[in-house]
């Protein structure tokens, strides 16, 4: 590389509980180190238009799209992906249960994005664009699930069952 | 996708001093990062100002707010304060995107997002925006432009801006701080002041200078009476504007006694509805008067062939909403 700044930057973060370190090209998404760098392939490129909700993790315990988030700007975050919804119980969270037990899937390409999306939402507060009073805490209903999960694309069309797996997680 | 330098600025003077040309801000990186990789937007350097100007909203004089203009979306639309005394402003935003682009976008990134234009973001077909000088393929006989604009457009470009809270920070009377590389004070803007109208120069969305930043919004105190903002769009959720309305609308005694309304979804800018406010004012509160102001503001409308359904919908949108304020 000629002169000038540098164009790979040195990176700690936090994966699923595990601290890592990595020098990465300052173009790689958070989507790409994942699978490409660290063989975590749970989590799934779809549009890599921030689009489609495929590759949703959690941020610092926010919900974001992968495919827009550039490594090199999350120093320090801690990151959790499919592959750490589970860990150290023993047991799958609640809500990759409720997917299986509802049939929230077919081809099961979105499904991760899913899961980290409605896992997010579970302690997300605040109002949606279909909260009728804005200044209440509004109840999950399925028309709230349904609009809190509109980033999250499905083109098997699985919609049915996965709010009836989200809304049975909310009121078992 | 262009190789680039990055570098995290800690505060709003060293991010404005490592400015140099072919350099751009990142805040959430929501839009920046599909243009980079789109090949629209090719920037040598990175400046992240997601730490270098305030994530937090402060209270201001008289009830006011000062929106640092690293918060994130999400965290705007879930202040109390915000819900309470500018439903117009947490309804916009939450209209916006999905929950995952708001927990990443920042409040001055959402304003200086670029048109969602689709000649804009292919390379391949002539756009002036992205490319002075290379002609408008939205002008070309049977082109797409059923998302384009009907309001203040020019020869040269028909983008329409697809921020859903600029149009309601419009409505407000917001102010946008900014502070330059050639000044130490900041300047205020007020809105719909930061964005332009394309007339012969498409590629520049703002007034702001080279290297100028966004600190903070300012928002006024509350407006009287009742504000809110809908959206049109072709799905549910998830989907940028056809047309959408921010209205404050304050009724007394039957009469409409101050107004502010601003459409997105059908110009270059926010669209202060100057005239339909002007029609309303006096007036009694009443759905012809709502009906009137309506067509005294989209007399202006020159819409292309393929997108004339906007000058309907934005009619009857702003009817609907001064409907819904007064009752």
């Amino acid at each position: 590389m000629g002169p000038g700044p540098a164009r790979e930057t040195e990176v700690t973060l936090t994966v699923n509980g595990q601290s890592r370190t990595v020098a990465v090209d300052n173009r790689t998404s958070l989507l790409d180190l994942l699978r490409e760098r660290l063989g975590l392939t749970g989590t799934k490129k779809g549009c890599d238009h921030g689009q489609c909700g495929a590759c949703t993790v959690l941020i610092d315990e926010r919900r974001a799209n992968a495919c827009l988030a550039l490594t090199v700007a999350h120093e320090g975050a801690e990151i959790t992906t499919v592959e750490g919804l589970a860990e150290g119980t023993g047991q799958l969270h609640p809500l990759q249960q409720a997917f299986m037990r509802y049939d929230a899937f077919q081809c099961g390409y979105c499904t991760p994005g899913q899961l980290c999306s409605a896992v997010a939402l579970l302690s997300e507060g605040g109002p949606s664009a279909v909260t009728a009073d804005l200044t209440s805490e509004p109840a999950l209903t399925p028309g709230e699930i349904r609009e809190r999960m509109s980033g999250n694309l499905c083109r098997c069309g699985a919609y049915p069952n996965i709010v009836r797996a989200i809304d049975a997680t909310v009121t078992p | 996708m262009r190789s680039f330098a990055y570098t995290r600025a800690a505060d709003g003077h060293e991010a404005v001093a490592a400015y140099r040309q072919g350099a751009a801000y990142l805040g959430g990186g929501t839009n920046l990062v599909d243009l980079m990789r789109l090949g629209v937007a090719t920037p040598d350097s990175l400046i992240d100002v997601t730490r270098a100007t305030s994530g937090q909203v402060d209270d201001g004089p008289g009830g006011g707010l000062l929106i640092g203009a690293a918060v994130r979306n999400s965290e705007l639309a879930a202040d109390l304060r915000v819900r309470e005394r500018y439903p117009v402003l947490a309804r916009a935003v939450l209209d916006g995107a999905s929950w995952q682009v708001r927990n990443m976008a920042t409040v001055g990134g959402n304003l200086l997002q670029r048109t969602r234009c689709p000649y804009f973001q292919d390379v391949l077909t002539a756009c002036n925006k992205r490319r002075p000088g290379s002609g408008c393929q939205a002008m070309a006989p049977g082109a797409e432009t059923a998302n384009l604009a009907i309001l203040g457009q020019s020869a040269a470009c028909a983008a329409t801006h697809p921020s859903d809270m600029a149009v309601a920070l419009t409505a407000l009377g917001a102010t946008v701080h900014v502070c330059g590389p050639d000044s130490r004070e900041e300047r205020g803007i007020p809105m719909p002041g930061l964005h332009r109208l394309p007339e012969t120069t498409p590629e520049r969305d703002t007034v702001l200078a080279p290297g100028e930043l966004i600190t903070a919004v300012e928002l006024p105190p509350p407006p009287p009476g009742r504000s809110t903002y809908r959206k049109v769009r072709e799905r549910a959720s998830f989907a940028f504007a056809l047309v959408s309305v921010a209205a404050v609308l304050e009724v007394a005694d039957g009469t409409v006694t101050s107004s502010r309304l601003a459409l997105g979804g059908v110009a270059h800018a926010p669209w202060r509805c100057h005239a339909a406010e002007q029609a309303m004012r006096g007036e009694p509160a009443t759905a012809d008067t709502y009906a009137g102001a309506a067509e005294a503001e989209l007399a202006a409308a020159r819409p292309l062939p393929g997108n004339e359904y906007k000058v309907t919908l934005a009619r009857n949108l702003i009817a609907a909403v001064l409907e819904e304020l007064t009752s």
